[in-house]
């Protein structure tokens, strides 16, 4: 029996700690590992008796890059508990603030994390020796997405000023006003990256997956919505327990998700695209429809391309809303506890994320459960690695080893939040 | 002949990658830091990495497992300079608040198969198991305080980083106090400056990022707050947040529990 076995000890260009482990014997793919070493931290175990004004704070430190996913989710979560609906220039600054979030974390991902990939370059500092224009571009591009964090939110990574029932303080117009210059140079920037990515060479591999996010009548979603999928799921964000369940799995300190009864889904930036294409805003659907990109999209190496179009959405949609701000006459609605369960999601950069929480009398938290995108997606990304590297098997081994780690990038991991996470060596 | 450039290396334990997110967040200066030293590990980054000793190591995240702490005494040796960054890793971070509780009920509220996971009891900051040399507070650290570390060490001088509290920033930024004109319960009379005081600015009480200032005096602020209409359970959680373990922080929350 000849095995051969791609290891890879540290995942480069990912957020967290994770490696990828594959056992290939007799020409058949035999073993698929996505180990998270991570460390857990257990914030659903510490979150118990802290205050529901807490829980924006504390579950943004389940993330550097995506902080905002949590505090909007764990917000959704408490308004719901306790009966809330935030309207008018609240909810307007909400999804402003996460228009940064995602301007810096998709810029991020395409510029630096992925695209040195698609060049063959190891790292972005050795992509900007060669194109330093592009690299420059990226970083100006990722500026005006942390400006908008740092000016609605206090500061670019764990932001201040979102509570339950709105802001701590709203900006004015002048103040949002000053945003607006790199805002619309950074939209059209990231038209032209959307058609430069396009042109990257992609393997020819294409899934069929189980796409799940949230989905609203009147607009790409970001906070509000039902969670529908590809396979024709439709439920309010309250019954997500009853569909998508948690494994624990040996080799991962990250929990897996599945769609009971059915199997592995796929969330994130594609499950969007696919789901809500028309609700994109008028460049970023121009601009997809001229480089061919409509959904179903199905190969997961073009993720990238669908992370620049959500840019220039994200760009738009920062641009529409200050263009028609008015400040609200209070930064927050007035919050009367109520004890119970108070579901919660929105969709992080990365994808679905579900927050629940249970509240007693005194607004204190008996217990959480907080599912991240990523693990949900990593049933689905151990099923890329195994389906891709099965129909590549003559490739040398560098190549195959990079094809590999690259295919877990597509999911632009955020490890960290999974976990509450590439040495190719050869058997013979 | 010009000198050689210091090989940088990004380490990350128990964290949520903020504070390494700090320095590709300095858009601005990144290229000009990269083009400074030479970036020879740092996964997060790179794919790329070239083989220790490294001139200096930035460290973020706290030690929680036993492999961890062999991981941190391995990078000790392999690191001229160690330079912690953030409260995970001068603290222990929020997850310390796991230092009061049993972790092995932690773990089985979490995992459904604990034996699965591999923890230690406490989450301690780096210091208490390696020396370090230099310690960057913040939750996450203040990029610019970042660029003056790595500039203090390439030009070999002391880096210029305060340590009063962030009361002095309030006044700098003109800032009313939120505690005398508001009554909002803040931190910052105990809090190291360094995040430029924006939660006053913002209408809220500081929640103590940067730990506690050097000589700091709990007790009287406790007092303080209770005055104010605090309950001692409130108190309690208040000193014990994102640099929970730091010792004056720890002490004080310690009291307000009994």
């Amino acid at each position: 029996m000849k095995s051969r076995v791609i290891n890879v000890e540290t995942l480069a260009r990912v957020e967290g700690e994770g490696g990828i482990h594959v056992k290939i014997t007799d020409g058949a793919v035999s073993e698929v590992k996505v180990r998270i070493y991570e460390p857990p931290r257990f914030f659903e175990g510490f979150l118990r008796g802290r205050d529901y004004w807490e829980a924006p704070d504390i579950t943004a430190r389940i993330c550097g890059i995506c902080p905002v996913a949590y505090q909007m989710s764990s917000i959704n979560a408490m308004e719901d508990a306790f009966g809330m609906k935030v309207e008018g220039g609240l909810r307007e600054l909400r999804r402003l603030l996460y228009c940064g979030e995602w301007i810096e974390s998709h810029v991020l991902h395409v510029f630096m994390l992925h695209a040195p990939d698609f060049l063959g370059f190891e790292d972005v500092l050795l992509l900007a020796k060669e194109k330093p224009d592009v690299v420059n571009m990226a970083l100006r591009m990722k500026k005006a997405g942390n400006d908008i964090v740092a000016l609605l939110g206090g500061r670019e990574v764990h932001p201040i000023n979102a509570r339950v029932g709105g802001f701590y303080k709203v900006p004015t117009r002048d103040e949002l006003m000053t945003l607006m210059g790199n805002l619309q140079w950074g939209r059209d920037r990231a038209a032209e990256a959307a058609r430069l990515v396009s042109t990257f060479p992609f393997p020819d591999f294409e899934q069929e997956y189980d796409f799940v996010s949230l989905s609203h009548p009147d607009e790409y979603p970001f906070n509000e919505g039902r969670i529908v999928s590809s396979s024709g799921l439709d439920i309010p964000v309250r019954e997500y327990e009853f569909f998508f369940e948690e494994r624990h799995i040996p080799h991962s300190n990250a929990l897996h998700s599945v769609r009971k009864g059915v199997g592995p889904y796929h969330v994130g930036p594609m499950a969007r695209f696919n789901l809500n294409f028309e609700k994109l805003s008028p460049l970023a659907l121009k601009t997809a429809k001229e480089i061919n990109l409509t959904p179903p999209v199905k190969n997961p190496f073009k993720s990238i391309i669908v992370r620049a179009i959500e840019t220039i959405f994200a760009y738009e949609e920062a641009i529409r809303i200050i263009e028609s701000y008015q400040m609200p006459e209070r930064a927050s609605l007035d919050v009367h506890i109520e004890p119970g369960l108070g579901f919660g999601a929105s969709e992080a950069p990365r994808g679905l994320l579900y927050h629940r929480y249970r509240i007693n009398d005194d607004g204190h938290i008996l217990d959480a459960k907080i599912v991240p995108p990523t693990a949900q997606n990593l049933p689905t990304i151990e099923s890329d690695l195994r389906n891709f590297i099965a129909a590549n098997l003559e490739m040398d081994r560098e190549k195959l080893t990079w094809a590999s780690e690259q295919a877990v990038r597509n999911y632009d991991p955020c490890i960290s939040c999974a976990t509450h996470f590439l040495t190719l060596t050869f058997e013979q | 002949m010009p000198a050689k450039k210091p090989r940088v290396a990004v380490y990350k334990f128990a964290s949520c990658d903020g504070c390494q997110l700090s320095l590709l967040d300095c858009e601005e200066e990144l290229l000009a830091v990269a083009g400074a030293v030479e970036i020879a590990n740092f996964p997060e980054a790179s794919r790329r990495v070239l083989k220790g000793p490294y001139d200096i190591g930035f460290v973020e995240g706290s030690i929680t497992t036993p492999h961890d702490v062999e991981r941190i005494r391995l990078i000790r040796k392999e690191c001229r300079v160690l330079i912690t960054i953030g409260a995970c890793a001068t603290a222990g971070g929020i997850q310390a608040l796991r230092n009061w509780k049993d972790v092995r009920e932690f773990t089985r509220l979490v995992y459904a198969s604990p034996e699965y996971i591999s923890t230690l009891d406490r989450s301690m900051p780096i210091g208490s198991y390696v020396h370090v040399d230099f310690e960057l507070r913040g939750c996450p650290i203040n990029k610019q305080q970042l660029l003056e570390v790595v500039n203090a060490l390439l030009n070999k001088r002391k880096p210029n980083i305060p340590t009063h509290s962030v009361c002095i920033e309030c006044k700098l930024r003109g800032t009313v106090c939120v505690m005398v004109s508001k009554q909002i319960p803040c931190l910052g009379p105990v809090t190291q400056v360094g995040c430029g005081a924006i939660c006053p600015a913002y209408n809220r009480g500081c929640y103590g990022c940067f730990g506690p200032m050097e000589n700091a005096n709990p007790p009287s602020l406790a007092s303080h707050m209770h005055d104010l209409g605090m309950a001692r359970d409130e108190i309690m959680r208040a000193f014990r947040g994102f640099n929970a373990y730091a010792e004056a922080f720890r002490k004080e929350s310690d009291v307000y529990e009994k």
